[in-house]
C-alpha cells in the first residue's frame, strides 16, 4: 500500500531471557496513514508498546527486531544502523510515554530541557530555539509558557507535564508521533484535555499519531482507524466504528463484552476465560484458540491471515470467516 | 432510611501538614474536610474523584489505618475512633482493605500460606490442620486452587494475586472491606472476573463495601450509591440509578461524566472540558472550592461555601446552582 506513512509488515520481536526466548511481537502487520490517528489496542503484554519502541528502534535489553519490515516513507528502519536512525529519531519521529514525570529530567528546568533539544536538532543558537520552544508551549495550551520555560518538572502538574512532552517530542518537526498510554497516568477530566489536544495538533500541524492503548474508550473517541492486538499479532484492524460495530473477531468481542458498561446493571459481567499467554511457549495456530468459545478444530492447527471480510479495509485473522466461504 | 447503618461518619476530617522544608511555607493540607457519610450493611457506596481529592484517605481513616485529626466514626452506633489496644485489635477484624496494586500488598518472601495463616493465627489462634483447612477454604471461595498455598507471589498474574488478596481480607470473616481501586491495575477482561467475584461474594457473605475508584463507569456498575469527593469534601451524593439517568446535579460530577471516553455512542455524553487542573484551581479561601474550574460558577461561588444539601430523598449536593432552581 504506497498510501501508507508507516507500514509495518509481519514484525516479529524476541527477547532473550534466562526462562526462555521471548516471543513479544509475532509477524504483526498494520499501517498509519499520513494525517490520521491510528489506535493500537489490546490488554497487557500483547506487543503493542515494543511494537511502538521497534519502530524507533530503542527495545530494551536482549530485545530484538527477528523478522519483517518497518516501512517509513518506504525506507526500512529495521534495516538502518543507528546512526541513519539518530536522524531520524526525534527528527522526523517522535515518542511520548505513560509517565511524564519519569520522562522528565527532574534537576534541569523544563526550558533547558527542550533547549537542549532543539538546538541538537537544529543547530538553532540559543535566542531562536528559546522563541520555538515557546511557541510550542503556546501550541499545546500551556497556560503562562515562560513560567513554565523557567520552572523545574515538579512544580507542574501531571497534565501539564504531559503538554510539555507532547511539545518536546514535536518541536523538532517530527510528522509521525507515536503515543504510548499518554493519558493512562492522568485523571479522566485531564485525559479529555490532552486527547482533545492530539486531535487539535493532528489537525493543525498535519501529523500523524499512532496512538497504542488499552482503553477502547479512548480509541473510539479519537482514532479514525484501529488494529487489535493478542500475542503479539494483529486480531482486528479497520475503521474504528466499523470494528466496534461489527467486533469481527471474537477477541475484539470478548474484550467489548468485559467492559462493565456492556450490561444493564445487576447482571454479571462476562470475562475471557482464560489467561493472556505469556509469549515464553509459542501456541500452535490461531494465538487465541484456547479461550476462545468458537474455536474449530482447525484453529489449534493452523495460525489464520489477517484478510479482508465484508469491506477491503476492515481485515481480520480469524478462521471463523474463511471456513464459512469455504 | 430503614435500613440500619452499618458506619456513619460525623464531621470527619484529615489534615496533613504539607511543606515546610527547604524554606518553603509550612500549610495544611485537608484531604478530609467535615465528611458525614453513612453506609448501610450490605449496599456498596462507591466513591469517585480525581487524584488527591482524600478518596484513598477516607477508605484507611474509616479503618484507623491513618488517625482522624477530628470528628467521629460510628461502627454499629459505636465511636471507634477512641478505641486503643486490644478495643482496636478486636474490631480490626470487622474491617479489611484490598489494595490497588497486589505486587506491593504481598511480601515477596511470605508464601501464600505466611501471608493467609498470619491473621488466623493472631486473631483466631488457628494452628496445624485447622489453620490449613481454612487457608484451602479461603482460596476455594475466591477461586483459586489449593496448591497456591505452598506458591510465592511473584509466581502470579495480577489478577491471581487480587483474588489472593481478596481471599486474605476475608480471612478473619469481617463485615466491612474497603476496596480501593482493586480493579485499576488490571486488564479490562480481568476487571470483569474481580469485579463478578466480589459482587459474589458481597451476596453470599453480606459484605458490606467502600469502593473506591477513579473509574465511574467501574463505580456505576458496582455501587448502589455514588459519593463525589472534590479537594476533601463530599459535593454530591446520590443513587447510582440517578446518575446513570442523568441526574446527576453538581457540575463537578457531570464534567466528570461527560469525560469519560465511552466506546457506545448511546452512553457518549457532550463534554464539559473543565479548565486546568485540582491543584491549579485551588488558590483561595472561602467559597466553593470547585468554583475556580466550574463551567456555571457565580459571584457567591467565590465567597460562600455551599452546604451539602438534601435535594430529594437520598440524593444531596454541595452547590449554590441547586438553591437557585428551588
Amino acid at each position: 500500500m504506497s498510501q501508507a506513512l508507516l507500514s509495518i509488515e509481519n514484525l516479529s520481536v524476541r527477547f532473550k531471557t534466562y526462562a526462555g526466548t521471548i516471543h513479544a511481537v509475532n509477524s504483526m502487520s498494520f499501517d498509519v496513514r499520513p494525517g490520521e490517528i491510528f489506535g493500537l489496542v489490546g490488554e497487557s503484554g500483547c506487543g503493542k508498546s515494543v511494537t511502538g519502541l521497534a519502530v524507533v528502534r530503542t527495545l530494551p535489553g536482549s530485545g530484538r527486531i527477528s523478522g519483517g519490515r518497518i516501512l517509513f516513507h518506504g525506507e526500512d528502519l529495521a534495516a538502518k544502523s543507528e546512526a541513519e536512525m539518530q536522524a531520524i529519531r526525534g527528527r522526523r519521529i517522535a515518542m511520548v510515554f505513560q509517565d511524564p514525570t519519569a520522562s522528565l529530567n527532574p534537576v534541569f528546568t523544563i526550558g533547558q530541557q527542550i533547549d537542549h533539544i532543539i538546538r541538537h536538532h537544529t543547530g538553532d543558537n540559543h535566542e531562536t530555539a528559546r522563541r520555538k520552544a515557546l511557541e510550542w508551549f503556546n501550541a499545546v495550551a500551556l497556560p503562562d509558557p515562560q513560567a513554565v520555560y523557567d520552572t523545574y518538572p515538579h512544580r507542574l502538574s501531571g497534565g501539564m507535564q504531559q503538554r510539555v512532552m507532547i511539545a518536546m517530542a514535536l518541536c523538532s518537526g517530527a510528522e509521525l508521533l507515536i503515543a504510548d498510554e499518554p493519558t493512562t497516568a492522568l485523571d479522566v477530566t485531564i485525559q479529555a484535555q490532552i486527547l482533545e489536544l492530539l486531535v487539535k495538533l493532528r489537525d493543525q500541524q498535519g501529523i500523524s499519531i499512532l496512538l497504542i492503548t488499552h482503553n477502547l474508550g479512548v480509541v473510539a473517541e479519537t482514532c479514525e482507524r484501529v488494529a487489535v492486538a493478542y500475542a503479539g499479532q494483529i486480531v482486528e484492524t479497520g475503521p474504528t466504528s466499523a470494528v466496534l460495530a461489527r467486533r469481527l473477531h471474537p477477541y475484539t468481542e470478548g474484550l467489548l463484552a468485559a467492559l462493565p458498561t456492556a450490561v444493564q446493571k445487576g447482571q454479571t459481567l462476562q470475562p475471557i476465560a482464560g489467561q493472556v499467554p505469556d509469549g515464553l511457549q509459542p501456541i500452535a495456530g490461531c494465538p487465541f484458540h484456547p479461550r476462545c468459545s468458537k474455536a474449530l478444530p482447525v484453529c489449534a492447527q493452523v495460525n489464520p491471515a489477517l484478510l479482508p471480510v465484508e469491506h477491503a479495509d476492515h481485515l481480520t485473522a480469524c478462521h471463523l470467516y474463511t471456513e464459512a466461504a469455504a | 432510611m430503614s435500613e440500619p447503618l452499618l458506619i456513619e461518619t460525623r464531621n470527619l476530617c484529615k489534615h496533613f501538614s504539607a511543606g515546610g522544608w527547604l524554606g518553603g511555607g509550612k500549610r495544611v493540607v485537608r484531604a478530609l474536610d467535615n465528611v458525614n457519610l453513612s453506609i448501610q450493611r450490605q449496599e456498596t457506596l462507591g466513591v469517585v474523584g480525581e487524584s488527591g481529592c482524600g478518596k484513598t484517605t477516607l477508605g484507611r481513616v474509616l479503618l484507623r489505618l491513618i488517625e482522624p485529626t477530628a470528628g467521629q466514626i460510628l461502627f454499629e452506633g459505636r465511636d471507634i475512633v477512641p478505641l486503643k489496644g486490644e478495643d482496636l485489635r478486636r474490631q480490626a477484624r470487622d474491617m479489611q482493605i484490598v489494595f490497588q496494586n497486589p505486587y506491593s500488598s504481598f511480601d515477596p518472601r511470605f508464601s501464600v500460606r505466611m501471608s493467609l495463616a498470619e491473621p488466623l493465627q493472631t486473631h483466631q489462634g488457628l494452628q496445624g490442620a485447622a489453620l490449613e483447612e481454612r487457608a484451602s477454604e479461603l482460596l476455594t471461595q475466591v477461586g483459586m486452587p489449593v496448591d497456591t498455598l505452598s506458591r510465592y507471589p511473584h509466581e502470579f498474574s495480577g489478577g491471581q494475586l487480587q483474588r489472593i488478596a481478596v481471599a486474605r481480607a476475608l480471612a478473619l470473616n469481617p463485615k466491612f472491606i474497603v476496596l480501593d481501586e482493586p480493579t485499576s491495575a488490571l486488564d479490562v477482561s480481568v476487571q470483569a472476573q474481580i469485579l463478578n467475584l466480589l459482587q459474589d461474594l458481597q451476596q453470599r457473605l453480606n459484605l458490606t463495601y467502600l469502593f473506591i475508584s477513579h473509574d465511574l463507569s467501574v463505580v456505576e456498575y458496582i455501587s448502589s450509591r455514588i459519593a463525589v469527593m472534590y479537594l476533601g469534601k463530599v459535593v454530591e451524593l446520590l443513587p447510582t440509578a440517578l446518575v446513570s439517568a442523568g441526574q446527576a446535579q453538581h457540575p463537578y460530577t457531570q464534567a466528570l461524566l461527560s469525560a469519560i471516553p465511552e466506546v457506545s455512542a448511546e452512553r457518549r455524553h457532550k463534554r464539559t472540558l473543565l479548565p486546568k487542573s485540582v491543584f491549579e484551581g485551588k488558590a483561595q479561601t472561602g467559597g466553593c472550592s470547585f468554583a475556580p474550574r466550574c463551567p456555571f460558577a457565580m459571584d457567591v461561588c467565590r465567597t460562600v461555601e455551599p452546604p451539602l444539601l438534601e435535594l430529594e430523598a437520598g440524593h444531596l449536593s454541595a452547590c449554590h446552582l441547586a438553591n437557585e432552581m428551588e
